[in-house]
């Protein structure tokens, strides 16, 4: 059960960083951070009691094996993460290029 | 059967167009175009065929417990037509409009990318594809945001993809959350175990889900993303993502999940009426003072899905009828909306009604086309927003929720009220303009055209004889939980 | 030491050697991607990994001399294309899209189960390429003068 309220602890300060940071690099890392909690709470999902890794190994019969789909699920969000923040970075140095800073409180011409 | 094709023509439509072309575009364009006809053409001939039946396709032969369902019954057929149609009119409308900016074939590979998300994400039955479907299409949207390459552009995209980032971790969160609950991803499946376990879990993931889904149909308090995006994207673009976008990744994954999953809870019926009413009319309000064009109509978007939100949130068969109607004509009013103010800033290069003039005689194409889509935005009697907003003011009387209905009347004056502003200030107030110096180009016409005289077609599909062949089932489907669940398990 | 001309000769040596030794773990995760964790998409980021670890090392103009970048790109379209034809493949022989239409063959063995091992080696195809043109095309931005996006 702490591990669960931990797991949620990483989720809540990924969603701190993103709403408070003001440097356009540590929202992206804070994006990550909350990307890390959602898969690690998936893993943790997974998890049978007295069960072991999901392998089929020659010689070793088919005991009971954590479950595998959560693994799978995880491996195709991770990819996803990954290409937001390839995409996102990519529009970070173009801001810099066309701003000349990297704080969000001062790249505002669009409001209202 | 027809289903995978949806899926498949546009992803090696895009994967082709990224192979052969270098630095014209001609085999871009005739792909992109032959893509859009057939999805279109499978897509209808798919609605029309399917009627009150489902069919179910399984991914790689398998069984279903284990394995992807694709899902064809008729709201799925009736979203695809939906999106189908409006990016073939996008294609070609942004075939001349595309040429002022940089690498065309680039615009065409995301373009395709986009049309196989959102008809991935209509067309699953299984919640994760459903996520996967979502991420990519928003990829695309990320990326055709920011494509004329000026500074307000990167900070819109940027700040769509921050905030659409953390919608889609609270998604996925909720999956996870449900997948630990129920150990299966299939959506009937979770519908037929769900009402046997704790009925705080439903509450909890409807929250967890009603805000990332919100975010993405942007509803009033997640909606800060929307002004910017749309009105920083190249017009085509922002008729899709105003017009389909929201639509299919926000409103339709709410409908299917709170009404086939877990079977319409009150409390979350009362929670969509009540900020469908706020998106409502503090977005008209937030309307009536715009000066820019796009940003006007970008806040219009938002007050429209307001009423589409209230009207599924009353819940009775008169109001869903009433919800689903108004998906189809504001997709068609509002993609015909923003073309024209693309047509608008290729002809004159400003989009501050301040600066135009009376455009009448420069471009009568464009004015008679935006005096058709105003009309109907603001629901005059023959045109298609006239029934559709009717019939959610008359079931909201219905079903005693007089306030609401209220709301909904002062919304549609307020809707009256900026759309003459926009024709007072941008066709038919000023100094006349006699021509402007770039003309419209055929394909821009056509596509305005096709949309108005959709605009006035549409309006018969609410004839009782016709209704029963188009509308009627959809709402079948949306009311009907278990019907959905016997339907896709019973096989 | 300028810029683009990369690190010092003891780097340079080092990765001379060691990083064909990197592209073959890659290629190693990749073809046992059915008998052991790893897979398509792990395997791909270890070759892109090698290929950057050749940019750091020699430097932003050795890479547009050994390899061209037009070559990466349609290796990488291709392969999409062709993960698309083994679908299609086998929706055509009966069974759904993606189905394993190959003989499954002995448990095991390197050369089983049907079309997984050459989806895989399609995947890792795409990831690596895809990967490395991303990351070099972050890194010349300042030269691409003309707007013209990722």
């Amino acid at each position: 059960m702490v591990i669960y309220i931990l797991c949620f602890a990483l989720l809540l300060v990924g969603i701190y960083g993103v709403l408070t940071k003001r440097d356009l690099i540590k929202i992206i890392l804070s994006l990550g951070i909350m990307g890390y909690a959602v898969n690690l709470m998936f893993i943790l999902f997974a998890y049978r009691t007295g069960a072991s890794y999901a392998i089929l190994v020659k010689g070793k019969a088919a005991a009971e094996m954590v479950d595998p789909l959560p693994q799978a699920l995880i491996l195709t969000s991770i990819v996803i993460e990954l290409g937001i923040t390839a995409m996102l970075v990519a529009l970070a140095i173009r801001l810099f290029e066309k701003y000349k800073t990297f704080d969000i409180t001062k790249i505002r011409r669009l409001s209202g | 059967m027809i289903l995978p094709f949806l899926i498949i023509i546009p992803l090696l439509a895009a994967f082709l167009i990224t192979l052969i072309s270098g630095e014209k575009d001609n085999w871009a364009i005739v792909l992109s175009i032959l893509a859009a006809i057939s999805l279109l053409a499978l897509s209808t001939f798919s609605f029309f065929t399917t009627g009150n039946n489902t069919f179910i396709y399984e991914m790689s032969g398998w069984k279903i417990p284990l394995t992807i369902c694709l899902v064809q019954d008729a709201l799925s057929t009736f979203m695809l037509v939906i999106v189908n149609l409006i990016a073939l009119t996008s294609l070609i409308f942004s075939v001349s409009y595309i040429r002022h900016y940089s690498a065309p074939w680039k615009y065409y590979a995301l373009f395709m990318l986009l049309i196989t998300g959102m008809n991935g994400v209509i067309a699953t039955g299984d919640i994760f594809n459903l996520f996967v479907f979502m991420e990519i299409a928003l990829f695309a949207a990320y990326g055709l945001v920011a494509f004329g390459c000026k500074a307000e552009e990167y900070e819109a995209a940027f700040k769509y993809a921050v905030m659409g980032s953390v919608s889609s971790t609270l998604i996925l969160l909720g999956i996870g959350i449900l997948y630990s609950a129920t150990s299966t991803l299939t959506m009937a499946k979770i519908a037929e175990i769900l009402p046997m376990l704790d009925t705080k879990l439903t509450y909890w993931v409807g929250a967890i889900f009603l805000t990332g889904f919100g975010l993405k149909a942007a509803v009033m308090p997640f909606h800060a993303w929307l002004p910017d995006a749309h009105s920083s994207a190249p017009a085509p673009i922002s008729a899709m993502l105003s017009g389909v976008l929201i639509k299919s990744l926000g409103i339709y994954t709410i409908i299917r999940f709170f009404y086939n999953v877990l079977g319409a809870p009150q409390v979350f019926m009362i929670i969509l009426m009540v900020i469908g009413s706020i998106s409502i009319i503090v977005a008209s309000y937030l309307a009536l003072g715009q000066w820019d064009l796009k940003r006007l109509l970008a806040y219009s978007s938002i007050s429209q899905i307001g009423f589409i939100l209230l009207g599924i949130g009353i819940g009775t068969r008169l109001a869903v009828l009433g919800a689903v109607f108004h998906i189809f004509n504001h997709a068609v009013f509002k993609a015909l909306l923003f073309y024209n103010s693309g047509a608008l800033e290729m002809a004159i290069g400003t989009r501050d009604l301040r600066k135009m003039g009376n455009l009448k005689k420069a471009l009568p194409v464009t004015s008679a086309t935006s005096m058709i889509a105003s009309l109907s935005i603001a629901g005059l009697p023959p045109f298609n927003g006239f029934f559709s907003k009717l019939i959610i003011i008359i079931a909201a009387v219905q079903a005693n929720y007089i306030v609401y209905a209220v709301i909904a009347i002062i919304g549609s004056l307020l809707t009256l009220i900026y759309y003459m502003k926009v024709q007072r200030y941008g066709f038919r107030g000023g100094e006349v303009v006699e021509k402007t110096e770039i003309p419209v180009s055929l394909g821009m016409k056509s596509a305005m055209v096709i949309l108005a005289v959709l605009c006035i077609l549409t309006s018969l599909m609410i004839v009782p004889g016709i209704r029963e062949l188009t509308l009627d089932p959809v709402v079948s489907v949306i009311i009907n939980k278990t019907g959905y669940i016997s339907a896709v398990l019973g096989r | 030491m300028k810029q683009n001309e990369g690190m010092t000769l003891i780097v340079k040596t080092v990765t001379r050697i060691s990083v064909w030794l990197i592209i073959l773990y890659g290629i190693y995760i990749i073809l046992h991607g059915h008998l052991s964790p790893g897979g398509g998409f792990a395997g791909g980021v270890i070759i892109a990994l090698a290929f950057l670890n050749v940019m750091l090392a020699y430097g932003r103009n050795f890479i547009t001399r050994w390899i061209n970048i037009g070559f990466l790109h349609d290796i990488e379209s291709s392969s999409a294309a062709i993960f698309l034809a083994i679908g299609i493949l086998g929706m055509s022989v009966g069974g759904g899209f993606l189905a394993n239409f190959i003989s499954h063959g002995k448990l095991f063995n390197l050369l089983s189960s049907g079309t997984i091992p050459l989806l895989n080696i399609v995947i890792g195809a795409k990831v690596s390429m895809g990967l490395f043109i991303v990351v070099w095309t972050l890194s010349i931005f300042h030269l691409l003068d003309k707007g013209e996006k990722k």
